[in-house]
């Protein structure tokens, strides 16, 4: 079966009905641990993520959703199965090339934020864009750029320890942004937040991540963001049991 | 990135001042306690040093120090004398006789006797008075450091001894006629100069009486091949300054202990503070770890973050040392104003500095396998 290239989707609803295929997965496992103390965390999985579109990886707590999207971002490797990102495998790739494809392509919004405490705020921004070989002035500069556009270019000299956790939270998406990777990675960016910022900070995520064919995975609990999806991917025990669209996605909202 | 590691340590003050000020410390320990430990190996050296126009000391074999007064045998002189490649040979005497001042203060003090003629082997430089003013009658000269600190009348007197003062040797009454520039010494008693024929008059009576034999080479003379012709024909050992120098240092520093006390002192202050600041340092990184798996996920390759953590190291590193070597050389500069040995040769902070930023190279080196180990999926876990 070949993974060589967007074009390859096999034939489904969403790949049928969108732009395209961000990332595919295919019978992907991945276990921790060994001997009595093994974990099967996927045991199995099939997921498509369409290009444009904000796709929510639902589920009980353990049901795999965080090694999944580890998988998917290249920060883990799999057991089996296929998984491709834009037409490109994580697998087939050294060491080095996966951490600049990575770097390249993916932006990443944490739980925690995991901004670096001793920079400011346009500094954290600009961190993915130094990482790539940028001059510190231009990518500080672009960074501030990224500042405003969440609604924080007053505050670009900031450390976290001076922001609130909404603020902060909507420096990490600047900062998922900034270097325009095409697949944005989330774990629970909204856990940390009360649900009024989470309700913004969701609402900036889909109104900037998506932009130019971007394609967004959130991992979420929060049933109150579910409104935000285009797709809900339900998870447990390690395989994907359901893929909700449309309307169905009003109804999973309301049913919570 | 090289500005982000930076960033990341000095934005973090406490355990950047910490770790720099360990560091800072740890330095200036091993730079002082060094530094004092070859002040004071330099100072043993000073009555040897104190001398010029020879080349080789003639003195027993049993001799272990510069101040060890063994007198050599009869007709040592003449054999030396007689032997090729000498070109003049003269005596020396040399002996710890009791003096009193004016006053009746107690003082024991180094005489040593310089040749009548030629005054060969005294002090090269003069702070007052002539130096050939040894040849009045009486004459003595005292180093002008001893003039004001030892030679203090203690009893209702005023002062110090000065030019022109009389005092007792050995109950004989000598003259100062000056005084000579004296380097430090790392022996107490004050060495005062007269002429030979005057120093074995005022010195008890012993059947030998002379300590060395001063010999200057012929030019051309091979300095070995005339040492060892000398040391076949007297049964005497002749030494280089240099070679005495460094049997005095030796025999001072284990005899006294110095050198073990010291080599300790060094060591446990490296010891102390490489394990102080590697640790600190081995927790800063440690502490980032989350960081540095933040980084790796977007996109910063393990030679990158190897890059930044030795930067980190190296950086407090240089600056600590930096701050412990400034503090070193003030504090060495204050204790030598105080007439305390404190020499520091260029390969003290050299070996110094490197045996500190090593340490430090290997803590950073050590957090770096935690690192390079590091999953990137870390990054997803809970704080
Ligand atoms: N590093 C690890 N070592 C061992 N087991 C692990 C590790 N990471 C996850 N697991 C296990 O794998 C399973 C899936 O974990 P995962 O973190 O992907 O779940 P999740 O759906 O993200 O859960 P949550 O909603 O609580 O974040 C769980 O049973 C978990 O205990
Ligand atoms: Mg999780």
């Amino acid at each position: 079966m070949s993974t060589a290239a967007p074009s390859a989707q096999p034939a489904s609803s969403q790949a049928a009905s969108g732009k395209g295929l961000a990332a595919y997965c295919r019978g992907v496992t991945k276990h921790y641990g060994s001997g009595s103390n093994q974990v099967l965390a996927l045991r199995g999985i099939d997921l498509e993520i369409p290009a444009g579109k904000l796709t929510m990886l639902v589920g009980p707590s353990g049901c795999g959703k965080t090694t999944l999207i580890s998988v998917i971002a290249g920060i883990l490797d799999r057991d089996a199965g296929e998984c491709s990102v834009f037409g490109r495998d994580f697998s087939a790739m050294g060491q080095r090339e996966r951490t600049r494809y990575r770097g390249e392509n993916i932006g990443f919004v944490f739980q925690q934020f995991n901004l670096l405490p001793t920079l400011n705020a346009a500094e954290n921004v600009a961190v993915p864009l130094m990482i790539l070989g940028e001059g510190r002035a231009a990518a500080v500069a672009k960074g501030k750029e990224y500042l405003a556009q969440v609604g924080l270019g007053d505050r670009w000299k900031s450390l976290p320890s001076q922001l609130s956790g909404g603020q902060q939270q909507r420096v990490a998406i600047a900062r998922a942004l900034v270097h325009s990777p095409r697949l944005i990675v989330c774990d629970e960016p909204t856990s940390a937040l009360d649900h009024e910022t989470g309700g913004r900070v969701m609402a900036l995520l889909k109104d900037v991540a998506l932009k130019n064919d971007r394609a967004l995975v959130i991992v979420t609990h929060d049933a109150r963001i579910f409104s935000y999806a285009d797709q809900i991917a339900k998870m447990d025990d390690g395989r994907v049991d359901q893929v909700i669209t449309g309307s169905g996605i009003t109804a999973e909202a309301r049913g919570h | 990135m090289i500005g982000v590691a930076i960033k990341m340590i000095v934005g973090d003050k406490l355990k950047y001042f910490g770790l720099i000020a360990g560091i800072a410390f740890a330095s200036l320990l091993v730079i002082q306690q060094a530094s004092i430990l070859v002040g004071l190996t330099h100072q043993t050296g000073a009555f040897i040093r104190d001398t010029n126009q020879f080349d080789l000391w003639v003195m027993d074999p049993q001799i272990r120090f510069s101040q060890d007064t063994i007198p050599l045998t009869d007709g040592t002189l003449p054999r030396v004398r007689g032997i090729e490649g000498v070109e003049w040979a003269v005596p020396m005497y040399q002996g710890f006789l009791r003096a009193r001042l004016p006053d009746g203060t107690r003082q024991t003090v180094i005489l040593v006797g310089l040749d009548d003629a030629t005054l060969i082997g005294g002090p090269p430089e003069m702070a007052r008075g002539q130096f050939e003013s040894l040849r009045e009658d009486k004459a003595l000269i005292i180093d002008e450091d001893s003039r004001l600190q030892k030679f203090r009348f203690k009893q209702a007197g005023t002062g110090a001894l000065d030019v022109g003062d009389t005092f007792d040797i050995n109950d004989t009454e000598m003259k100062v006629t000056g005084t000579f520039k004296s380097s430090k010494s790392f022996f107490w008693e004050p060495t005062v100069y007269t002429t030979y024929s005057r120093a074995i008059r005022v010195a008890p009576r012993e059947r030998k009486m002379m300590n060395y034999v001063l010999v200057k080479l012929k030019p051309g003379a091979d300095r070995v091949a005339v040492a060892s012709a000398i040391e076949a024909a007297t049964g005497a050992k002749a030494r280089t300054s240099d070679e005495f120098i460094k049997i005095t240092a030796d025999y001072i520093l284990k005899e006294t202990g110095i050198l073990v006390n010291f080599a300790m002192a060094v060591g446990l202050g490296f010891i102390v503070g490489a394990l102080v600041s590697g640790q600190m340092l081995y927790n800063f990184t440690v502490d980032n770890l989350r960081f540095y798996g933040t980084l790796k996920a977007m996109g910063a390759s393990n030679l990158r973050l190897v890059g930044m953590v030795l930067t980190q190291s190296l950086l407090v590193g240089l600056i600590g040392f930096g701050i412990g070597l400034g503090a070193g050389t003030v504090l060495g500069e204050v204790v030598g104003k105080a007439g305390l040995a404190f020499l520091m040769p260029w390969w003290i902070p050299a070996f110094g500095g490197a045996a500190i930023l090593g340490t430090c190279i290997l803590a950073g080196a050590i957090s770096l396998v935690r690192v390079i180990r590091l999953e990137p999926a870390i990054v997803f876990k809970g704080a």
